[in-house]
Protein backbone atom coordinates (compact mmCIF):
# COMPACT_ATOMS: atom_id res chain seq x y z
CA UNK A 1 0.00 0.00 0.00
CA UNK A 2 1.44 3.39 -1.10
CA UNK A 3 0.51 6.65 1.15
CA UNK A 4 1.29 9.89 0.49
CA UNK A 5 0.30 12.28 3.17
CA UNK A 6 -0.23 15.76 2.46
CA UNK A 7 1.59 16.78 -0.75
CA UNK A 8 2.35 20.16 -1.23
CA UNK A 9 4.62 21.05 -4.55
CA UNK A 10 4.57 24.49 -5.61
CA UNK A 11 6.93 26.12 -8.52
CA UNK A 12 7.88 29.12 -7.62
CA UNK A 13 5.49 31.23 -5.67
CA UNK A 14 2.56 28.98 -7.50
CA UNK A 15 0.98 25.91 -5.68
CA UNK A 16 0.78 23.26 -8.08
CA UNK A 17 -0.70 20.52 -5.45
CA UNK A 18 -2.13 21.43 -2.02
CA UNK A 19 -1.90 19.53 1.11
CA UNK A 20 -2.99 15.80 -1.34
CA UNK A 21 -3.27 13.04 0.84
CA UNK A 22 -4.29 9.86 -1.13
CA UNK A 23 -3.64 5.90 -0.85
CA UNK A 24 -3.30 3.28 -3.48
CA UNK A 25 -3.83 -0.01 -2.04
CA UNK A 26 -2.32 -2.74 -3.53
CA UNK A 27 -3.26 -4.61 -6.40
CA UNK A 28 -5.37 -1.90 -7.96
CA UNK A 29 -5.16 0.56 -10.53
CA UNK A 30 -5.66 3.91 -9.74
CA UNK A 31 -6.47 6.73 -12.28
CA UNK A 32 -5.56 10.67 -11.76
CA UNK A 33 -7.77 12.31 -13.91
CA UNK A 34 -8.17 15.93 -14.46
CA UNK A 35 -8.04 19.20 -16.55
CA UNK A 36 -5.12 20.10 -18.37
CA UNK A 37 -2.37 22.24 -16.61
CA UNK A 38 -4.08 20.87 -13.04
CA UNK A 39 -0.90 19.48 -11.94
CA UNK A 40 -1.26 15.65 -13.20
CA UNK A 41 1.85 14.94 -14.31
CA UNK A 42 3.60 16.98 -11.02
CA UNK A 43 1.99 14.92 -9.04
CA UNK A 44 3.44 11.94 -10.84
CA UNK A 45 6.83 13.21 -11.08
CA UNK A 46 6.65 13.94 -7.24
CA UNK A 47 5.54 9.69 -7.10
CA UNK A 48 8.47 8.94 -9.42
CA UNK A 49 11.10 11.24 -7.40
CA UNK A 50 11.40 13.33 -10.13
CA UNK A 51 10.39 16.28 -8.64
CA UNK A 52 11.45 17.60 -4.95
CA UNK A 53 8.29 18.26 -3.18
CA UNK A 54 8.09 21.01 -0.37
CA UNK A 55 6.04 19.59 1.92
CA UNK A 56 5.08 15.85 2.56
CA UNK A 57 5.39 12.13 3.57
CA UNK A 58 5.61 9.08 1.15
CA UNK A 59 4.92 5.72 2.89
CA UNK A 60 5.57 2.09 1.39
CA UNK A 61 3.55 -0.53 3.93
CA UNK A 62 3.83 2.11 6.57
CA UNK A 63 7.63 2.75 6.04
CA UNK A 64 8.52 6.14 5.29
CA UNK A 65 10.36 6.42 1.74
CA UNK A 66 11.86 8.84 -0.19
CA UNK A 67 11.29 8.82 -3.81
CA UNK A 68 14.26 10.40 -5.11
CA UNK A 69 16.84 9.08 -2.94
CA UNK A 70 17.58 6.30 -5.60
CA UNK A 71 20.00 4.32 -3.69
CA UNK A 72 17.75 2.39 -1.42
CA UNK A 73 17.49 -1.48 -1.66
CA UNK A 74 14.19 -1.73 -3.32
CA UNK A 75 12.43 -0.33 -6.38
CA UNK A 76 9.80 0.71 -5.13
CA UNK A 77 8.22 2.97 -8.54
CA UNK A 78 8.57 2.16 -12.21
CA UNK A 79 7.37 4.42 -14.85
CA UNK A 80 6.16 4.32 -18.40
CA UNK A 81 6.65 7.82 -19.76
CA UNK A 82 4.24 9.45 -22.26
CA UNK A 83 7.07 9.26 -24.76
CA UNK A 84 8.56 6.75 -23.25
CA UNK A 85 12.17 7.73 -23.58
CA UNK A 86 13.45 4.32 -24.70
CA UNK A 87 17.79 4.26 -25.21
CA UNK A 88 17.85 4.69 -28.89
CA UNK A 89 21.77 3.27 -28.90
CA UNK A 90 20.68 -0.08 -26.79
CA UNK A 91 18.63 -3.06 -28.39
CA UNK A 92 15.59 -3.77 -27.12
CA UNK A 93 16.86 -6.50 -24.85
CA UNK A 94 20.02 -3.99 -23.93
CA UNK A 95 17.22 -1.55 -22.24
CA UNK A 96 15.65 -4.37 -20.59
CA UNK A 97 18.58 -5.69 -18.81
CA UNK A 98 21.00 -2.50 -18.73
CA UNK A 99 19.24 -1.40 -15.36
CA UNK A 100 18.79 -4.75 -13.45
CA UNK A 101 22.40 -5.60 -14.29
CA UNK A 102 24.08 -2.64 -13.62
CA UNK A 103 21.94 -1.78 -10.26
CA UNK A 104 20.48 -4.17 -8.91
CA UNK A 105 23.67 -6.55 -10.27
CA UNK A 106 21.69 -9.80 -11.17
CA UNK A 107 23.63 -12.26 -13.85
CA UNK A 108 23.10 -11.05 -17.05
CA UNK A 109 21.59 -14.93 -17.42
CA UNK A 110 18.58 -14.41 -15.50
CA UNK A 111 17.79 -10.66 -16.25
CA UNK A 112 17.37 -12.48 -20.30
CA UNK A 113 15.54 -14.52 -19.02
CA UNK A 114 13.25 -13.04 -17.33
CA UNK A 115 13.31 -9.83 -20.19
CA UNK A 116 12.41 -12.70 -22.71
CA UNK A 117 9.59 -13.58 -20.48
CA UNK A 118 8.06 -10.29 -19.99
CA UNK A 119 8.51 -9.44 -23.76
CA UNK A 120 6.47 -12.67 -25.46
CA UNK A 121 3.85 -11.77 -22.28
CA UNK A 122 3.63 -8.73 -23.69
CA UNK A 123 3.91 -9.94 -27.85
CA UNK A 124 7.35 -8.85 -28.31
CA UNK A 125 8.72 -12.31 -29.34
CA UNK A 126 11.71 -11.63 -31.90
CA UNK A 127 12.09 -8.14 -31.37
CA UNK A 128 14.68 -8.44 -28.66
CA UNK A 129 17.31 -7.57 -31.32
CA UNK A 130 15.83 -4.38 -32.79
CA UNK A 131 17.02 -0.47 -31.84
CA UNK A 132 14.24 1.51 -30.80
CA UNK A 133 13.83 3.28 -34.36
CA UNK A 134 12.36 0.21 -35.86
CA UNK A 135 9.79 0.09 -33.61
CA UNK A 136 6.09 1.27 -33.77
CA UNK A 137 4.62 3.61 -31.54
CA UNK A 138 2.70 0.63 -29.73
CA UNK A 139 5.87 -1.68 -29.45
CA UNK A 140 7.77 1.14 -28.07
CA UNK A 141 5.57 1.49 -25.03
CA UNK A 142 5.38 -2.26 -24.71
CA UNK A 143 9.17 -2.10 -24.65
CA UNK A 144 9.18 0.56 -22.02
CA UNK A 145 7.15 -1.42 -19.61
CA UNK A 146 8.95 -4.50 -20.31
CA UNK A 147 11.86 -2.49 -18.95
CA UNK A 148 10.56 -0.81 -16.22
CA UNK A 149 8.78 -4.65 -15.16
CA UNK A 150 12.33 -5.74 -15.19
CA UNK A 151 13.27 -3.88 -12.10
CA UNK A 152 10.47 -5.18 -10.40
CA UNK A 153 9.01 -2.57 -8.82
CA UNK A 154 6.34 -2.58 -6.61
CA UNK A 155 4.14 0.22 -8.44
CA UNK A 156 4.37 1.07 -12.19
CA UNK A 157 3.47 4.30 -12.92
CA UNK A 158 1.92 5.66 -16.63
CA UNK A 159 1.64 9.45 -17.96
CA UNK A 160 -0.89 9.53 -20.80
CA UNK A 161 -0.48 6.19 -22.01
CA UNK A 162 -2.75 6.40 -24.54
CA UNK A 163 -2.22 9.92 -25.77
CA UNK A 164 0.41 8.88 -28.68
CA UNK A 165 -1.35 6.12 -29.36
CA UNK A 166 -4.12 5.44 -31.79
CA UNK A 167 -7.72 4.52 -31.09
CA UNK A 168 -7.64 0.84 -31.92
CA UNK A 169 -4.14 0.53 -29.97
CA UNK A 170 -5.88 2.26 -27.02
CA UNK A 171 -7.76 -0.92 -26.19
CA UNK A 172 -4.47 -2.74 -26.16
CA UNK A 173 -3.06 -1.04 -23.54
CA UNK A 174 -6.46 -0.89 -21.35
CA UNK A 175 -5.80 -4.71 -21.71
CA UNK A 176 -2.11 -5.00 -21.09
CA UNK A 177 -2.72 -2.58 -17.76
CA UNK A 178 -5.61 -5.07 -16.86
CA UNK A 179 -3.38 -8.09 -17.15
CA UNK A 180 -0.59 -7.02 -15.53
CA UNK A 181 -3.57 -6.41 -12.22
CA UNK A 182 -4.26 -9.99 -12.43
CA UNK A 183 -0.57 -10.95 -11.97
CA UNK A 184 -0.84 -8.63 -8.91
CA UNK A 185 0.88 -4.96 -10.39
CA UNK A 186 -0.27 -2.26 -8.56
CA UNK A 187 -1.00 0.87 -11.02
CA UNK A 188 -0.94 4.25 -11.22
CA UNK A 189 -2.62 6.05 -14.58
CA UNK A 190 -1.94 9.33 -14.97
CA UNK A 191 -4.70 10.27 -18.14
CA UNK A 192 -7.12 13.12 -19.36
CA UNK A 193 -9.07 10.34 -20.95
CA UNK A 194 -12.31 9.70 -18.74
CA UNK A 195 -13.29 6.72 -20.68
CA UNK A 196 -10.07 5.44 -20.50
CA UNK A 197 -9.75 5.85 -16.80
CA UNK A 198 -13.31 4.39 -16.43
CA UNK A 199 -12.11 1.12 -18.21
CA UNK A 200 -9.40 0.50 -16.18
CA UNK A 201 -9.76 2.08 -12.89
CA UNK A 202 -10.52 0.94 -9.29
CA UNK A 203 -10.23 4.17 -7.84
CA UNK A 204 -10.12 7.70 -9.53
CA UNK A 205 -8.35 10.80 -8.02
CA UNK A 206 -9.02 14.01 -9.12
CA UNK A 207 -6.69 16.71 -9.62
CA UNK A 208 -7.73 19.91 -9.84
CA UNK A 209 -6.74 23.28 -10.67
CA UNK A 210 -5.83 25.67 -8.13
CA UNK A 211 -6.44 28.93 -8.55
CA UNK B 1 64.08 10.79 -60.15
CA UNK B 2 63.12 7.22 -58.70
CA UNK B 3 66.46 7.11 -57.19
CA UNK B 4 66.29 10.59 -55.46
CA UNK B 5 63.45 9.92 -54.28
CA UNK B 6 64.81 6.79 -52.67
CA UNK B 7 67.27 9.36 -51.20
CA UNK B 8 65.20 11.37 -50.03
CA UNK B 9 62.47 9.28 -49.06
CA UNK B 10 64.04 8.04 -45.58
CA UNK B 11 64.27 11.45 -43.96
CA UNK B 12 60.90 11.98 -45.62
CA UNK B 13 59.44 8.95 -43.37
CA UNK B 14 61.25 9.69 -39.89
CA UNK B 15 59.65 13.32 -40.26
CA UNK B 16 56.08 11.90 -40.63
CA UNK B 17 56.73 9.46 -37.56
CA UNK B 18 57.00 13.17 -36.03
CA UNK B 19 54.38 14.38 -37.16
CA UNK B 20 52.04 11.35 -36.45
CA UNK B 21 53.10 11.16 -32.79
CA UNK B 22 52.17 14.51 -32.57
CA UNK B 23 48.54 13.20 -34.14
CA UNK B 24 48.44 10.61 -32.21
CA UNK B 25 49.37 11.46 -29.12
CA UNK B 26 46.98 15.34 -29.19
CA UNK B 27 43.80 12.28 -30.29
CA UNK B 28 44.58 10.12 -27.50
CA UNK B 29 44.79 12.88 -24.72
CA UNK B 30 42.57 15.83 -25.73
CA UNK B 31 39.31 13.45 -26.94
CA UNK B 32 38.78 12.29 -23.74
CA UNK B 33 39.74 15.44 -21.75
CA UNK B 34 37.35 17.30 -24.19
CA UNK B 35 34.42 14.74 -23.25
CA UNK B 36 35.42 15.90 -19.67
CA UNK B 37 35.84 19.44 -20.63
CA UNK B 38 32.07 19.08 -22.61
CA UNK B 39 30.54 17.35 -19.26
CA UNK B 40 31.95 20.41 -17.09
CA UNK B 41 30.73 23.22 -19.27
CA UNK B 42 27.02 21.46 -18.88
CA UNK B 43 26.96 22.24 -14.78
CA UNK B 44 25.06 23.97 -13.15
CA UNK B 45 27.74 24.87 -11.02
CA UNK B 46 28.74 28.57 -12.29
CA UNK B 47 32.23 29.22 -11.01
CA UNK B 48 33.30 25.65 -13.05
CA UNK B 49 31.48 27.08 -16.16
CA UNK B 50 32.46 29.74 -15.79
CA UNK B 51 36.38 29.37 -15.68
CA UNK B 52 36.12 26.25 -18.66
CA UNK B 53 34.32 28.86 -20.59
CA UNK B 54 37.34 31.07 -20.21
CA UNK B 55 40.10 28.59 -20.90
CA UNK B 56 37.93 27.58 -24.47
CA UNK B 57 37.56 31.42 -25.09
CA UNK B 58 41.54 31.77 -25.14
CA UNK B 59 42.30 28.47 -26.63
CA UNK B 60 40.04 28.92 -29.95
CA UNK B 61 40.18 32.83 -29.66
CA UNK B 62 44.11 33.03 -29.86
CA UNK B 63 46.04 31.44 -32.71
CA UNK B 64 47.80 27.99 -32.05
CA UNK B 65 50.77 29.11 -33.06
CA UNK B 66 50.86 32.04 -30.90
CA UNK B 67 50.41 29.22 -28.09
CA UNK B 68 53.26 27.32 -29.43
CA UNK B 69 55.37 29.84 -29.50
CA UNK B 70 54.13 31.30 -25.83
CA UNK B 71 54.77 27.83 -24.48
CA UNK B 72 58.06 26.81 -25.89
CA UNK B 73 59.85 30.03 -26.33
CA UNK B 74 57.91 32.40 -23.70
CA UNK B 75 57.40 29.67 -20.80
CA UNK B 76 60.91 29.41 -20.39
CA UNK B 77 61.06 33.30 -19.09
CA UNK B 78 59.07 32.75 -16.42
CA UNK B 79 61.43 29.17 -15.85
CA UNK B 80 59.06 26.81 -16.92
CA UNK B 81 60.85 24.78 -19.39
CA UNK B 82 59.78 22.03 -22.11
CA UNK B 83 61.70 20.13 -24.42
CA UNK B 84 60.49 20.96 -27.52
CA UNK B 85 58.71 17.51 -28.18
CA UNK B 86 56.42 18.02 -24.86
CA UNK B 87 56.33 21.97 -25.60
CA UNK B 88 54.29 20.92 -29.02
CA UNK B 89 52.29 18.20 -27.70
CA UNK B 90 52.15 20.53 -24.30
CA UNK B 91 49.81 23.10 -26.87
CA UNK B 92 48.36 20.82 -28.96
CA UNK B 93 47.10 19.35 -26.20
CA UNK B 94 45.92 22.11 -24.56
CA UNK B 95 44.28 23.58 -27.82
CA UNK B 96 42.86 20.44 -29.42
CA UNK B 97 40.52 19.99 -25.80
CA UNK B 98 38.82 23.28 -25.88
CA UNK B 99 37.59 22.75 -29.69
CA UNK B 100 36.47 19.16 -28.33
CA UNK B 101 35.34 20.32 -25.35
CA UNK B 102 33.20 23.24 -27.32
CA UNK B 103 31.91 20.06 -29.57
CA UNK B 104 31.20 18.07 -26.83
CA UNK B 105 29.47 20.75 -25.13
CA UNK B 106 26.73 21.20 -27.97
CA UNK B 107 27.07 17.00 -28.16
CA UNK B 108 25.88 16.89 -24.17
CA UNK B 109 23.34 19.25 -24.67
CA UNK B 110 21.28 17.90 -27.40
CA UNK B 111 20.95 14.46 -25.47
CA UNK B 112 17.10 14.90 -24.29
CA UNK B 113 16.03 15.61 -20.37
CA UNK B 114 13.47 12.80 -20.68
CA UNK B 115 17.04 10.33 -21.37
CA UNK B 116 18.49 11.57 -17.62
CA UNK B 117 15.25 11.21 -16.24
CA UNK B 118 14.45 7.76 -17.60
CA UNK B 119 17.79 6.21 -16.13
CA UNK B 120 17.32 8.36 -13.04
CA UNK B 121 13.62 6.11 -12.30
CA UNK B 122 15.38 3.31 -13.40
CA UNK B 123 18.00 4.40 -10.30
CA UNK B 124 21.04 4.16 -12.69
CA UNK B 125 23.87 6.33 -11.00
CA UNK B 126 25.07 9.53 -12.59
CA UNK B 127 28.12 7.97 -14.26
CA UNK B 128 26.76 4.94 -15.06
CA UNK B 129 24.17 7.03 -17.02
CA UNK B 130 27.09 9.32 -19.01
CA UNK B 131 28.61 5.70 -19.74
CA UNK B 132 25.97 4.05 -21.10
CA UNK B 133 23.68 6.02 -22.12
CA UNK B 134 25.09 9.45 -22.42
CA UNK B 135 28.23 9.00 -24.45
CA UNK B 136 27.00 6.87 -26.39
CA UNK B 137 24.71 9.10 -27.98
CA UNK B 138 26.47 12.02 -27.86
CA UNK B 139 29.79 9.99 -29.60
CA UNK B 140 27.27 9.90 -32.70
CA UNK B 141 25.86 13.31 -32.45
CA UNK B 142 29.67 14.92 -32.18
CA UNK B 143 31.65 12.38 -34.90
CA UNK B 144 31.31 14.57 -37.71
CA UNK B 145 32.79 17.23 -36.33
CA UNK B 146 35.44 15.49 -34.26
CA UNK B 147 35.92 14.36 -37.91
CA UNK B 148 36.72 17.50 -39.18
CA UNK B 149 39.32 18.50 -36.37
CA UNK B 150 40.50 15.41 -36.80
CA UNK B 151 41.52 16.07 -40.33
CA UNK B 152 42.69 19.94 -39.10
CA UNK B 153 45.23 18.13 -36.88
CA UNK B 154 46.94 16.34 -39.59
CA UNK B 155 47.54 19.75 -41.12
CA UNK B 156 48.08 21.85 -37.77
CA UNK B 157 50.49 19.67 -37.23
CA UNK B 158 53.06 21.47 -39.18
CA UNK B 159 52.98 24.20 -37.30
CA UNK B 160 55.40 22.49 -34.83
CA UNK B 161 58.14 23.17 -37.41
CA UNK B 162 58.33 27.02 -36.13
CA UNK B 163 59.62 25.14 -32.75
CA UNK B 164 62.11 23.16 -34.25
CA UNK B 165 60.80 19.96 -34.76
CA UNK B 166 61.75 17.44 -37.14
CA UNK B 167 58.39 16.85 -38.64
CA UNK B 168 57.46 15.96 -42.48
CA UNK B 169 56.94 19.32 -43.39
CA UNK B 170 60.48 20.49 -42.25
CA UNK B 171 61.71 17.03 -43.85
CA UNK B 172 60.90 18.25 -47.14
CA UNK B 173 61.49 22.01 -46.95
CA UNK B 174 65.24 21.09 -45.70
CA UNK B 175 65.32 18.74 -48.75
CA UNK B 176 64.24 21.74 -51.01
CA UNK B 177 66.56 24.01 -50.24
CA UNK B 178 69.57 21.56 -50.22
CA UNK B 179 69.05 20.52 -52.97
CA UNK B 180 67.29 23.09 -55.28
CA UNK B 181 64.76 21.00 -56.44
CA UNK B 182 60.54 21.12 -56.04
CA UNK B 183 59.98 17.06 -55.40
CA UNK B 184 60.33 16.90 -51.87
CA UNK B 185 57.65 19.70 -51.68
CA UNK B 186 55.27 17.17 -53.73
CA UNK B 187 56.57 14.57 -51.58
CA UNK B 188 55.19 16.07 -48.97
CA UNK B 189 51.79 17.46 -50.28
CA UNK B 190 51.33 13.59 -51.48
CA UNK B 191 52.15 12.16 -47.78
CA UNK B 192 49.61 15.11 -46.14
CA UNK B 193 47.13 13.43 -48.68
CA UNK B 194 47.87 10.09 -47.93
CA UNK B 195 47.18 10.96 -44.42
CA UNK B 196 44.24 12.69 -44.59
CA UNK B 197 42.88 10.23 -47.27
CA UNK B 198 42.91 7.58 -44.39
CA UNK B 199 41.89 9.38 -41.76
CA UNK B 200 38.66 9.95 -43.92
CA UNK B 201 38.22 6.32 -44.60
CA UNK B 202 38.48 5.38 -41.20
CA UNK B 203 36.18 8.43 -39.94
CA UNK B 204 33.74 6.89 -42.54
CA UNK B 205 33.63 3.30 -41.44
CA UNK B 206 33.38 4.40 -38.10
CA UNK B 207 30.37 6.22 -38.68
CA UNK B 208 28.92 3.71 -40.33
CA UNK B 209 29.01 1.48 -38.01
CA UNK B 210 27.28 3.75 -35.61
CA UNK B 211 24.34 3.68 -37.80
CA UNK B 212 23.40 0.60 -36.84
CA UNK B 213 20.80 3.00 -34.11
CA UNK B 214 19.51 6.17 -34.69
N1 LIG C 1 9.22 22.71 -14.17
C1 LIG C 1 8.18 23.56 -14.03
N2 LIG C 1 8.38 24.84 -13.65
C2 LIG C 1 7.36 25.69 -13.48
N3 LIG C 1 6.07 25.37 -13.70
C3 LIG C 1 5.79 24.11 -14.08
C4 LIG C 1 6.83 23.14 -14.27
N4 LIG C 1 6.26 21.98 -14.66
C5 LIG C 1 4.93 22.21 -14.71
N5 LIG C 1 4.64 23.48 -14.37
C6 LIG C 1 3.30 24.08 -14.27
O1 LIG C 1 2.54 23.29 -13.39
C7 LIG C 1 1.21 23.17 -13.86
C8 LIG C 1 0.81 21.73 -13.92
O2 LIG C 1 1.53 21.10 -14.97
P1 LIG C 1 1.37 19.56 -15.31
O3 LIG C 1 2.27 19.27 -16.43
O4 LIG C 1 1.52 18.78 -14.07
O5 LIG C 1 -0.15 19.49 -15.78
P2 LIG C 1 -0.97 18.26 -16.31
O6 LIG C 1 -2.14 18.10 -15.42
O7 LIG C 1 -0.11 17.08 -16.49
O8 LIG C 1 -1.48 18.78 -17.71
P3 LIG C 1 -1.67 18.01 -19.10
O9 LIG C 1 -2.98 17.30 -19.03
O10 LIG C 1 -1.71 19.13 -20.10
O11 LIG C 1 -0.51 17.11 -19.28
C9 LIG C 1 1.14 23.87 -15.19
O12 LIG C 1 0.53 25.12 -15.00
C10 LIG C 1 2.58 24.05 -15.59
O13 LIG C 1 2.73 25.25 -16.28
MG1 LIG D 1 0.65 15.97 -18.16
Amino acid sequence: MLEIKNLTKRFGDRTIIDNLTMTVKDNEIMAIVGPSGAGKTTLLRCITGLESVNKGEFFWNGNQFDPTNTTQKDTIIGVVFQDYQLFPNLTVLGNITLAPTMVKKEPMADVKKYARELLSRLGLEGKENLYPYQLSGGQKQRVAIVRALAMQPKILCYDEPTSALDPALRDEVAQIILDLKKQEMTQIVVTHDMDFAKNVANEIQQVKQIQ
Amino acid sequence: MIQYIQEILPALLSGTKMTLSIFFWTLICSIPLGALIGLGLIQRFKPLTWLLNFYVWIMRGTPLLLQLIFVFYGLPIIHIVFQRYDAALFAFILNYTAYFGEIFRGGFQSVPKGQFESAKVLRLTYSQTIRKIVIPQVFKIVLPSIGNEVINLVKDSSLVYVIGLGDLLRAGNVATARDVTLLPLILVGIIYLALTAVCTIVLKLIEKRENVWR
